[in-house]
């Protein structure tokens, strides 16, 4: 197990320099400087402006700094958006409020979408599972800033009399409902989905006879045998949609305003703010990388025959 | 019947159909009209090729499948009785009908009397259960034991009388071997102290060698514990030495039942003449010179199955009678029973 946790980190710290190099390549490309913006400023301030920040030096040579500074825990200041605060700490000032709606957005989904899918898989084929079907394929295939408008719309003073919740965030409960709804409707749906077909697959098993002829009541054995066998897929799904999820859903971020890393990530891609971009893209990088490490570790407990450090 | 029956289990008019998705009409007939006692302390051996209904009727007795008409009693108790709710129509076609809802017992209790051993021993074991929370899981069910030091005391016991380890409580069904598996179904299926045991092709998953240790044990349960058996095979050879009585299923139908000798000595059914013929005899001289019967054509659908005697498009002996009449089962010896218009 020791070993293998080793042999994990180290992987993980490669995929992090692989996804660093990669983002800071890429960025640069993107045409457009930090300093572009209403008023064009002259070409003169423009470079003393680059000096001051390094941006005149070759593109490799800006790297191997920021790698260096990132190993010693430096991201950088921020040069555009909120200049000269350190990263790390508007990241940490602005991660709580995504986290806090995603965390919501994401128990709802998993206390609906799961049951959900059990319901569909248990009544196959019955109306419920037609209803549930095509709910969650429209939830799916649509964007979720679609959703975001819709729910803006309808419950927000678009249709007369009907205000329900406040239009834009601001941190009271009222206001959390509507981003997290949004925000939880996708994996609601995907999670839904997925639960159907995993347990259709368990439920065919032959320990599910064997549970009905020891006299099991049919809601012990769809939860407590053939969900436990159908939760693999479930688990591998949920893992990296936390990590994207507690970051801020990019889009919903922006429709409800909230003050969340979401909404942070794109502004700074807008505003070629550098450090920052590098900054949001390594923490949501991290983060997904040690989410996928919590659902190798659930897979042992889930499921005893997986054995972690066997294998390649 | 005769006068010293003890009757334990008991069907009369089973029918079993399977609805197919897009298929007007009764779908799949897997079990069609079977009527079969089974006495106390009795083996019943059950062969047919596959697809012949032998695993859905051992099912449907234990109510795994939800039978779709028929009577089915155990212990003198209707635990099932429903209307058939096909009734051929003007033209001959099958038609649904509205029947009374059937009469249902709960089968809470007889869980207990009637256990079944599944043909798959790595699939009928939950992956995620250790061995003994698979045999305690039935033991909590029906509230057997109250304190803990009592049901792991049942468990040891169980997998000693099936022979493992009482260590072996503790791990998962991956960790052991087909037969292992098999004897932890085994065990699993003694648990709650069962009178009527169905043996679901129970051996047909092993290695040769380890068939006959599974069925000697099997044997010697029965002994001990007096109980029924309803076993379910594939190979005649098994069944002729594990049952008293050998009923031969041909798709859906029970086509002869026949205490075990007398069916092997006197086949009466074109059918059972076919599948003895068929079975290995270890001695060349004896083997060369036996007539073997081949039967022409395949297995007809069971989602369509031939008018009359569903035997007939293969049968050597085949009649117009048996074209368009449906054969009845009798008794045409003392507890021998077969369905054939050319007896």
């Amino acid at each position: 197990m020791t070993k293998y946790m080793v042999r994990r980190v180290i992987m993980a710290i490669v995929t992090l320099a692989v996804v660093a190099c990669t983002t800071f390549f890429l960025m640069n490309a993107i045409p457009g400087n930090p300093w572009l913006s209403e008023k064009t400023p002259t070409q003169a301030t423009i470079d003393a402006l680059n000096a001051k920040y390094g941006l005149d030096q070759p593109l490799i040579v800006q790297l191997g700094k920021y790698l260096g500074n990132l190993i010693q825990g430096d991201f950088g200041t921020s040069i555009k958006m909120q200049k000269n605060r350190p990263v790390l700490q508007i990241i940490l000032e602005m991660f709580p409020v995504s986290a806090k709606v995603g965390i919501l957005a994401i128990v709802w989904a998993v206390l609906a979408g799961v049951p959900l899918g059990c319901l569909a898989a248990y009544k196959r084929g019955t109306w419920i599972d037609s209803f549930l079907r095509i709910v969650c394929t429209i939830g799916i295939s649509m964007p979720g800033f679609v959703v975001a408008t819709l729910l803006l719309h309808t419950l927000c003073g678009g249709i007369a009399g009907v205000k329900l919740f406040p239009a834009l965030f601001d941190g009271t409960p009222a206001s959390y409902v509507l981003p997290c709804i949004a925000l939880g409707f996708y994996p609601m749906c995907y999670l839904s989905r997925q639960t159907r077909t995993a347990m259709l697959d368990s439920i065919n098993q032959e320990y599910i006879k064997t549970a009905r002829a020891k006299g099991l009541k049919n809601g012990v054995i769809i939860f407590k045998h053939a969900l436990r066998n159908a939760l693999i897929p479930v688990i591998t799904y949920l893992g990296p949609q936390v990590a994207f999820t507690l970051c801020g859903g990019l889009v919903v971020e922006t429709v409800f305003s909230i003050p969340g890393l979401g909404r942070y990530f794109i502004q700074s891609i807008q505003n070629r703010d550098y450090p920052l971009i590098m900054g949001t893209t390594i923490f949501l990088a991290a983060f997904i990388i040690v989410m996928n490490l919590l659902v190798d570790v659930c897979y042992k407990i889930v499921d005893p025959r997986i054995n972690l450090t066997r294998g390649n | 019947m005769n006068k010293n029956d003890d009757i334990l289990v008991s069907v009369e008019h089973l029918k079993k159909y399977f609805p197919v998705k897009g298929m007007k009409g009764p779908g799949v007939q897997a079990v069609e009209d079977i009527s079969v006692f089974i006495r106390r302390g009795e083996t019943l051996g059950l062969v047919g090729e596959s697809g012949c209904g032998k695993t859905t009727l051992g099912r449907t007795i234990l109510q795994l499948h939800q039978p779709t008409s028929g009577k089915i009693v155990y212990d003198g108790e209707v635990i099932y009785e429903g209307e058939d709710p096909w009734k051929p129509g003007a033209n001959g076609v099958m038609q649904d009908v509205k029947v009374p809802k059937p009469r249902q017992a709960n089968m809470l209790p007889y869980r207990r009397k009637m256990q079944i051993i599944f043909q798959d021993p790595s699939a009928s074991l939950d992956p995620r259960m250790t061995v003994g929370e698979i045999i305690g899981e039935a033991l909590d069910i029906h509230k057997l034991f109250e304190s803990k030091t009592d049901r792991m005391d049942r468990i040891k016991e169980l997998l000693s009388t099936v022979g493992l380890n009482t260590e072996h409580a503790n791990r998962y069904p991956h960790e052991f071997s087909g037969g292992q598996q098999q004897r932890v179904g085994i065990a699993r299926a003694l648990a709650v102290n069962p009178e009527f045991i169905v043996c679901d092709e129970p051996i047909s998953a092993l290695d040769v060698s380890i068939q006959s240790q599974v069925v000697n044990m099997l044997e010697d349960m029965q002994k001990e514990l007096g109980l029924t058996y309803l076993f379910i095979a594939h190979d005649l050879s098994v069944v002729r030495h594990i049952s008293n009585r050998i009923g031969v299923m041909y798709l859906g139908t029970m086509v002869e039942l026949a205490e075990s000798y007398e069916l092997n000595r006197n086949p009466m059914h074109p059918y059972t003449q076919t599948l003895l013929s068929a079975v290995p005899v270890p001695d060349p001289q004896l083997s060369r010179s036996r007539q073997r019967i081949i039967l022409e054509g395949d297995i007809p659908s069971p989602m369509n199955p031939p008018t009359g005697c569903r035997f007939h498009t293969r049968c050597p002996h085949a009649t117009e009678k048996c074209r368009g009449e449906v054969p009845e089962f009798k008794e045409y010896a003392p507890d021998h029973w077969a369905a054939c218009h050319n007896l």
